[in-house]
């Protein structure tokens, strides 16, 4: 396994008291995998990603769990340690292209930037050479290469932020809601170009989003999230094809297939707990559909109905696996 | 078929661009946001209009609502021109048609109470009715958009409401003048998706109850395919595709529309279709490019060899056999 995240708490210090943001979250990555992290907003998948290369906000705290990669626990390295792993070997592609480059410097420096940071002693003409190759891979031509932000547009910056997460050959790309507010076409292009960088350069990924069309279009395996808790998690053909937990059903059903029956979308009516004070028992339990009575009192434990395929609900039953 | 209760003739929308060129005597430059648009909506129906940004949508919903003035074209209201109606009769007609925007954080004024949101339009439309009246038409617009219990949502303010509820209250605005006809702007686009069907379903239902007509205006191509009775595919300003919203998704005419199909991300994995990916962004409406706008980017004319007649002349919107499928392409 590249990375194993075990048992992950993590809580936010707010003004209104303190958020229980992650639960009890385990998660494994194959190297050369892509692993997609699914769920609406405020259900813990960006704070669940940020935490492995420790990128959380000061206001975050991580109460228990390891974050295992390559065998080592990042949460027990020093700062510095820290500094090394980052980017050379996680990265991350940051949501909102919009927001995330930096408006007053041009793209080629932007990029530079990280390889001068991450490798000193590289000579100028060589980050030149790698920054116009970066470029390149990404489909941009390498004579934009002193073009600034806002002279791009929202498909080319997001690709510019691909770039500068390859700088430094990372094996872990974390790619958060890298299409969302991109029009069709160009989440089209943008999703294809992440497959070919992954084969190309054997690369394993985390990508976070809350649409389950642009999960199951490039994910090997899936972890859907509700109120801070892994509710689902197995192989994207599992998980599409034989949905076990009522939120993974539900939201299925949120979204419509232009290649099934054109019935309409079911959605899942209520809303997400609060989780300055989550409820005891299972937190789906105000929304679910088959709830019964255990599910107010006791929480659910994370079983595997099948090889591979882990499901935290009290509908089902540990089967032996081999 | 049904009467149509709005028909758009020939409107073209054009922006003057500010280029910072202040000699007199150069040519200022324009965007063309529509160009020459034409199409009924009939009674009863919602319409999706679809497309990238861009391409126009936005605009031309605004042009209904008359927030912005087309430059050229006139759009028929009821059997009447609304693009000539003088200021007091514009006022009469907002009443009829209405709007639902897509942020419902930023539609929604902060500093009034939900009841004061939904009684403002009623103040100006209708001064003369009483407070008592005034009072239950609130509360049932409330009712009937799903707030409940409607006394007590309406004494709230917006950041008491989550986005779901926002997005009712919204409706319940729009819906306070009992108008015959919506504009939604990407009404769900902001909502989590297990939220959206429950609005989506309170659209549909407000349809059968109140008789309503809806331009549903939305970049999700497979959404539009499941609420819509009919689809309207634009690019770059023009009208590429408009039909059955099943035979416009399943027996794609236009280039430009098979190839968006082809790409809709679908909640199943490995499934064995052909993409087709389109090269490049859409051009600007500044510089349009000559006969076919599509032309540029479009696959079929690179696989037919580049025909001439694509750079010379611009399609016009042709039958498909039936009149209710149409699609401007020479092929």
């Amino acid at each position: 396994m590249l990375l194993q995240v075990q048992d992950l708490a993590i809580q936010f210090t707010s003004k209104a008291g303190i958020v229980h943001a992650v639960e009890g979250v385990s998660l494994e990555l194959a190297a050369g995998e892509v692993l997609g992290l699914a769920g609406e907003s405020g259900c813990g998948k960006t704070t669940t990603a940020l935490a492995i290369p420790r990128l959380l906000p000061r206001n975050a705290t991580v109460l228990n769990g390891k974050v295992l990669f390559e065998e080592e626990d990042l949460l027990q390295k020093t700062d510095s340690d820290m500094e090394r792993v980052r980017w050379s070997k996680i990265s991350i592609v940051f949501q909102g292209s919009m927001n995330a480059l930096n408006p007053v410097i041009n793209i080629g420096d932007q990029i530079a930037e990280s390889i001068t940071y991450h490798e000193p002693g590289v000579s100028k003409s060589e980050i030149k050479e790698r920054t116009a190759q970066l470029l390149e891979y990404v489909g941009i031509s390498p004579n934009r290469i002193r073009s600034y932000p806002h002279e791009l547009s929202g498909g080319m910056r997001q690709r510019v932020l691909i770039a500068m997460s390859l700088t430094c050959n990372p094996k872990l790309v974390i790619a958060d809601e890298p299409v969302t507010a991109l029009d069709v076409m160009i989440q089209a292009q943008i999703l294809n170009l992440l497959k070919t960088l992954r084969d190309k350069l054997d690369l394993s990924m985390i990508l976070i989003s809350h649409d389950l069309s642009v999960i199951a279009e490039t994910c090997d395996r899936v972890a859907i999230m509700y109120a801070g808790k892994v509710v689902e998690q197995g192989s994207a053909e599992d998980l599409f094809g034989n949905p076990c937990h009522p939120y993974s059903t539900g939201l299925l059903k949120s979204f419509p297939n232009i290649y099934s029956q054109r019935e309409f979308i079911s959605g899942i009516p209520g809303y997400p707990p609060n989780l300055l004070d989550p409820p005891e028992g299972c937190r789906f339990y105000d929304r679910c559909p088959s709830r019964m009575e255990i599910c107010q009192q006791v929480e659910p434990k994370s079983i595997f109905t099948s090889k591979g395929h882990q499901v935290a609900c009290h509908l089902f039953q540990e089967k032996p696996h081999g | 078929m049904a009467e149509a209760i709005v028909e758009l003739r020939d409107i073209r929308v054009l922006f003057p661009v500010r280029s910072g060129n202040l000699l007199p005597g150069r040519p200022q430059k324009v965007v063309t946001a529509v160009d020459g648009v034409s199409f009924q909506v009939f009674s009863g129906e919602i319409l999706a209009m679809v497309g990238e940004s861009g391409c126009g949508k936005t605009t031309i919903g605004k042009t209904i609502l008359r927030l912005i003035e087309p430059t050229q074209g006139e759009i028929w209201f009821r059997g009447e021109d609304i693009t000539r109606v003088k200021k007091e009769q514009l006022r009469k007609l907002r009443s009829k048609i209405q709007v639902i925007y897509q942020d419902p954080y930023e539609s929604l004024d902060p500093r009034q109470s939900i009841f004061d949101i939904l009684a403002e339009p009623l103040m100006i439309f209708s001064p003369e009715i009483s407070r008592s009246e005034m009072e239950s038409r609130v509360i049932s617009a409330l009712e009937a958009t799903g707030l409940l219990p409607a006394r007590e949502i309406a004494e709230r303010y917006p950041h008491h409401l989550s986005g779901g509820q926002r997005q009712r209250v919204a409706i319940a605005a729009s819906l306070i003048l009992e108008p015959d006809f919506l504009v939604t702007d990407e009404p769900v686009s902001m909502l989590d998706v297990s939220i959206r069907a429950e609005i989506l379903k309170l659209m549909l239902d407000l349809r059968e109850k109140k008789g309503l007509t809806y331009l549903f205006i939305t970049h999700d191509l497979s959404l539009a395919w499941m609420i819509s009775d009919r689809i309207l595919v634009l690019y770059l300003g023009k009208i590429v595709e408009i039909g059955d919203a099943h035979s416009v998704i399943h027996d794609a005419k236009h280039p430009y529309t098979r190839a968006l199909v082809s790409v809709i991300p679908l909640p199943q994995p490995k499934h064995d279709r052909q993409q087709i990916i389109l090269e490049g962004e859409t051009p600007s409406p500044i510089d349009i490019p000559p006969g076919c706008r599509f032309k540029p980017r479009c696959w079929l004319w690179k696989e037919l060899n580049q025909p001439e007649i694509c750079s010379q002349l611009e399609p016009g919107l042709k039958g498909n056999g039936s009149s209710e499928h149409s699609y401007a392409c020479h092929f």
